[in-house]
């Protein structure tokens, strides 16, 4: 860029912008995930711990029955809670987006967001439980008292709720620049409006739609605190196994094999999500 | 349709308030157990007040997020504007490289880091989990996205700006802290707030990282929520909800100040 660098200044410049952090996700993000990728290959020692011999042992434990059943549940989960989310976040969007005070209700949407992760999953346990507010309500109608949690349902629920405004940011950003005079041409073509809307607006917002759905799709199957808290057992995802061989079961090897499965999932969808997008790329994820 | 639109908003915004309220309403609560109303009381805040490993928990998360947060801005930065400026063999690669702390799931980040730690003290005699492993986790999904918020910023600037200080005789370093800095400088801070939050709220990675002595709130707000429904769990989550309200008002009433 500048003529009067010389190639040593040009390197220099290199190395003390990039240096440091390339060294640092060199050594913290490609040399662990290597290591996950290794010791999915090893075998669980007498102690917990990693041994030889290595191979592809723990890939085949992968296809055993509760391990698929958790496989199941995760993607059902994902689905779900991208449904929901889609159910509630999409209708929001074009209401923020076509509000006077439009940055206030962003803010609105962000506040909760913003409040620890832990605090709003807990609350739901707060919510459900036996004599929660939930069960108080519809016992005031004769109905109840529920057990509302833990369950899968209740799992849903606190997963719609966290990932949420992850929904609505994305299909915001492409509802903004939504071209409503397509909508118009299409009245004046005669368009009744749920036609309208399907083949002027709907089009217009995918790109939103798509990012919103890896989005809350992503971190709704890989998380094991909502699982963990308001499923307690009843609902194992693929975060919960990890954490399990990572903690009390002491399978390392084991862990590492259902992590690098977790991440080749992870980034089958985002390919596809990519090719979709066709040349959009990833940039508008983040 | 319209009138409909506004009703669904309106019960989404429920739907998203109900549950902090609810928490904040019983943190006052007399009764231990249940939500009927038995009377107001600041009991639960005494016992919370009381209790010294709250505090420790507390500096902990602060030292935690600070420390992270200023090594994350000053590497994220440099990264961006390198990203940005320069073009370099495996540039590509480290942009790849990048989005793997933003698109994997935490607990997948957190495993790794953990199989890294267990892996260099094996051959290294170090490092113990700890404060410090801790920090080093949190820097590392950090730096990502400090990395990309400040990129997007950069990209926005006109490069005819730092031309223009060099054609005026301005060294590299000069143009970066005269220049460049000060352009990328709202970028810089929305990186970094997004990075402290970020810290702040983590828990899944946390958890993985963090040994004995190391403990952060949101590792003892999980500890405390495993052995039930607690009311003091109920007056550190209004603190909490309260203190981020004020920071995010705060944010707000600057950035409106500014337009």
């Amino acid at each position: 860029m500048n003529e009067a660098a010389t190639p040593g200044q040009r390197l220099l410049r290199v190395l003390v912008t990039v240096g440091p952090a390339g060294l640092w996700l060199l050594l913290f993000v490609l040399l662990p995930t290597l290591l996950v990728l290794l010791a999915s290959l090893a075998t669980r020692g007498p102690f917990g711990g990693l041994e030889g011999p290595l191979g592809f042992h723990n890939y085949l434990r992968l296809l055993e029955a509760p391990y698929l059943r958790a496989f199941a549940q995760s993607l059902l989960v994902g689905a779900l809670a991208t449904l929901f989310s889609a159910l509630l976040g999409y209708p929001l969007a074009f209401y923020i987006a076509r509000h006077p005070r439009r940055d206030l209700l962003l803010l609105l949407l962000l506040l909760p967001f913003f409040t620890n992760f832990l605090i709003r999953v807990y609350a739901w346990l707060v919510l459900l439980q036996r004599e929660g507010v939930v069960n108080a309500f519809l016992q005031t109608f004769g109905l109840g008292p529920f057990t509302l949690y833990p369950s899968f349902l209740a799992v849903v629920l606190a997963t719609v709720y966290t990932f949420l405004p992850f929904f609505v940011l994305p299909v915001y950003a492409s509802v903004e620049r939504i071209d409503w005079q397509l909508l118009e041409a299409a009245y004046d073509l005669g368009a009744r409006p749920f036609r309208a809307f399907f083949h002027a607006v709907l089009p217009q917002t995918y790109p939103g739609l798509f990012a919103g759905s890896v989005l809350v799709f992503i971190p709704a199957m890989g998380t094991f605190v909502v699982a963990d808290l308001l499923g307690a057992g009843r609902v194992v995802l693929i975060g919960n196994l990890i954490q399990q061989q990572f903690g009390i079961t002491r399978d390392w090897a084991f862990g590492a094999a259902l992590s690098v499965f977790l991440m080749g999932f992870v980034l089958l969808a985002l390919y596809l999500y990519a090719r979709l997008q066709r040349e959009r790329g990833l940039e508008d994820l983040v | 349709m319209r009138r409909l639109l506004a009703l669904h908003a309106l019960l989404v915004y429920a739907f998203l308030y109900l549950p902090i309220l609810v928490i904040v309403a019983l943190s006052f609560n007399e009764s231990r157990r249940g939500v009927r109303f038995t009377g107001f009381t600041l009991d639960w805040y005494r016992a919370l007040f009381q209790d010294p490993r709250v505090l420790e928990y507390f500096l902990n998360t602060l030292v935690v997020a600070f420390t992270s947060t200023l090594v994350a801005t000053v590497l994220g930065t440099l990264l961006a504007l390198g990203l940005v400026r320069y073009r370099f063999p495996g540039k590509g690669f480290l942009r790849y490289l990048l989005y793997i702390p933003v698109v994997v799931p935490d607990v997948v980040l957190g495993i790794s880091l953990l199989l890294l730690f267990a892996f260099a003290r094996e051959l290294l005699g170090f490092p113990r989990l700890s404060l410090l492993t801790v920090i080093l986790g949190h820097i590392t999904f950090q730096v990502a996205f400090v990395t990309l918020v400040v990129r997007s910023r950069l990209l926005l600037l006109d490069p005819g700006l730092e031309e223009a200080a060099r054609d005026l005789g301005a060294r590299g370093l000069q143009t970066f802290l005269y220049v460049t800095l000060p352009l990328a400088w709202p970028g810089v801070a929305a990186g970094a707030l997004l990075a402290l939050t970020l810290s702040l709220d983590d828990f899944v990675v946390t958890f993985f990282t963090a040994g004995p002595g190391a403990t952060t709130l949101p590792l003892y707000i999980y500890s405390s929520v495993k052995l039930g429904v607690s009311p003091k769990v109920h007056a550190l989550s209004t603190l909490v909800v309260g203190l981020t309200a004020f920071f995010l008002a705060m944010g707000y009433a600057l950035s409106r100040r500014r337009l």
